[in-house]
């Protein structure tokens, strides 16, 4: 069976004006299904462009990048947005929920791009998994922050997709709110979701199960926490 | 993105930004509302211009002094004084072309009008004997001249309905001596009430015999215009022929000159005056749809700042999934629903608009209908969906341009 991630020597630089600024330098490492990874490292590292192409907002450079055994180094913009919409859940930092929105219309918001039957049962069915049944018709202005993440997840779970990306999913709560966030995500992993978390504090990334971290575009640790074992998952250890 | 999901996110929207999605319609629902209201009132002031010609009889025919061509009408009907038409010519008219029921010629002048102490002012009219049938009046009260009396400049006078109410209030006029200017004239009838006929009131006019008008009171020897009657409309083309023909003859026109005269018959009338209606109309119209245009413009004014504010909306539907042309679909259907929502609006607007118009022509005694074409409607409609399109698509296209990342990130 092949991973579901595997990029081999990605690159990315961004082309400004004919100045071009390198950001990732070659990575190469493997995402298995059911992993709970955290890609760390200090702002300006790479790790939030390193998210964005796996999660297929952006492309690489040069590398090579397979899912699910699939070459997607080099697809065009309304097939990353069929893969975006079909294997792909994202969870924000800053929430992004539509203003002015109820919590079932939020998580919907995936589906109206989607062929998927029965999509009230999955919208109820993902809200019910972040236990919000009870605000099912709140507002989105109505929320408090904690709840304004959970009905993130629901919308990135409601597609019923191969992989969440959180990026920074704490970052805008406070600890209690942070802490039932990355609960919510771990039992998500415990019932089978690969979750790729990108974050800067140690603290939100005990959380996962392995832990790569990203120093100036390349991979300087990547370790299953507890053991800080390298290289278990086909990723390298650079430092 | 499924069609329903679309127009229901639209509506959705527009509940949402109340305010700005009625500012965003406005220029759309003036617009469309003037174009309704234009075209109905021009449909009714045409109906009522055609109705009042077909009233006057669609088998008349009128002789006007004076050339004409396809430039314009004859210089008489212009306010220029032509003297080619004579009297002599609506009686070989009445006389040698077949079909003809019924000719008079017509002077009118300006007279005060006195009995006792009472003036009136009124427009007399020399016509002749046959005026009545050429008309299609009566007499209400007395009777009518005779040809005798017209030949012989009798001074006898029908005075219209309202004319005999002003000057005589409840006394019987019949026989009563009346001036006109200085001079008397014997009472001998007094028309029916006859009501508008084209811009004119008939009931305010008197009738006297056409060499008394000429002669006693004008002192000329031409006539205004001439009226005939034809037994059909089937008929009308046919005796507009003959009646050129005749006067070309009478006036000893040789071939290589023009006319001095011109005939027109109502049917011919009614076609010139449709046309030009119509002309007019789809000219105010035109002026109407630059309402239109700059409805447009604020269309996509405002749809450009409503993308500008939901720049990370953008970026969140392109992360969930959305395509480029989902983006796209969705800022379009948002224009086209303001401005569809605009044009339904403006329709109420303007046909409530047209129907008080109608309603207040009516009250001032014209016989106005109330037309709102379906034709106007759909353009209403089509210029309304159009409109959402067209000035939609740019703000649309910038939207579907976005990436994702840097609208997820925009402040």
């Amino acid at each position: 069976m092949p991973a579901l991630i595997e990029v081999k020597d990605l690159k990315k630089e961004y082309v400004n004006d004919e100045v071009v600024t390198p950001v990732l330098f070659g990575l190469s490492f493997k995402v298995e299904p059911g992993e709970f990874v955290a890609i760390m490292g200090p702002s300006g590292s790479g790790k939030s462009t390193l998210m964005h192409i796996l999660g297929f907002l952006d492309t690489l450079t040069s590398g090579q990048y397979f899912f699910k055994g699939r070459d997607v180094s080099n697809l065009d913009l309304d097939e990353l947005a069929r893969i975006r919409n079909e294997e792909v859940g994202f969870v924000f930092q800053a929430f992004y929920l539509l203003p002015k929105t109820t919590v079932y219309d939020n998580v919907k918001l995936p589906l109206l791009y989607s062929n998927a039957k029965n999509q009230d049962e999955l919208v109820r069915q993902a809200i019910k998994e972040v236990n919000l049944e009870h605000r099912i018709h709140a507002f989105s202005n109505q929320l408090s922050g904690g709840e304004k993440q959970r009905v993130a997840i629901a919308r990135a779970l409601v597609n019923n997709s191969s992989i969440i990306f959180a990026d920074e999913p704490t970052g805008n709560l406070d600890s209690k709110s942070g802490n039932a966030i990355m609960e919510i995500l771990e039992d998500l992993n415990d019932d089978g979701h690969t979750i790729i978390l990108v974050t800067h504090e140690s603290d939100t990334a005990r959380h996962a199960k392995r832990i790569i971290k990203i120093v100036d575009g390349l991979i300087s640790e990547n370790y299953v926490v507890d053991q800080r074992r390298s290289a278990k998952n086909g990723g390298e250890l650079r430092k | 993105m499924k069609l329903t999901d679309t127009i229901k996110l639209s509506f959705s929207v527009l509940r949402t930004n109340k305010v700005r999605s009625f500012l965003t319609g406005l220029g759309i629902i003036i617009g469309i509302a003037a174009v309704i209201v234009i075209m109905s009132a021009g449909a009714g002031a045409q109906s009522l211009i055609v109705n009042q010609l077909n009233s006057i009889g669609t088998n008349l025919i009128g002789v006007l002094p004076g050339a004409s061509d396809e430039n314009g009408p004859p210089a008489s009907a212009m306010g220029v004084i032509v003297t080619t038409l004579k009297y002599d010519d609506a009686l070989a008219i009445a006389k040698e072309v077949p079909n003809v029921v019924a000719v008079s010629s017509y002077n009118t002048g300006i007279g005060t009008l006195s009995w006792q102490n009472n003036n009136v002012d009124a427009t007399y009219y020399g016509v002749m004997s046959s005026y009545i049938q050429v008309e299609d009046t009566a007499v209400a009260q007395g009777r009518f001249f005779t040809d005798d009396e017209d030949q012989a400049s009798s001074r006898v006078v029908v005075l219209g309905y309202h004319v005999a109410q002003d000057l005589f209030q409840d006394q019987n006029p019949l026989n009563q001596k009346i001036k006109i200017n200085k001079e008397f004239f014997e009472v001998i009838g007094v028309m029916e009430k006859r009501g508008v006929s084209g811009f004119q009131n008939n009931d305010n006019i008197v009738l006297i015999p056409s060499q008394a008008a000429q002669k006693i009171m004008l002192g000329i020897n031409y006539v205004n215009f001439i009226r005939v009657k034809v037994n059909s409309s089937d008929n009308i083309g046919r005796a507009t022929s003959d009646i050129r023909l005749l006067l070309r003859d009478r006036h000893n026109l040789q071939e290589s000159k023009i006319d001095d005269f011109n005939v027109r018959n109502t049917v011919d009338a009614i076609k010139t005056l449709s046309t030009i209606m119509d002309s007019l109309k789809f000219f105010l119209v035109a002026i109407a749809s630059i309402s239109l245009l700059v409805g447009g413009i604020g269309v996509m004014n405002i749809m450009l700042a409503a993308v500008n504010d939901r720049v990370r909306e953008i970026g969140l539907r392109q992360a969930v999934g959305a395509r480029r042309l989902d983006i796209m679909i969705q800022f379009l259907a948002e224009s086209v629903t303001v401005t569809l929502l605009g044009g339904i609006i403006g329709i109420a607007i303007g046909a409530f608009i047209s129907f008080l118009v109608a309603a207040i022509a009516r009250y001032l005694g014209y016989n106005w209908d109330l037309i709102i074409s379906p034709l106007s409607i759909a353009l209403g409609f089509g210029v309304a969906f159009v409109v959402g399109l067209v000035f939609g698509i740019y703000p649309a296209s910038k939207a579907a341009k976005f990436n994702s990342i840097e609208a997820l990130r925009y402040e």
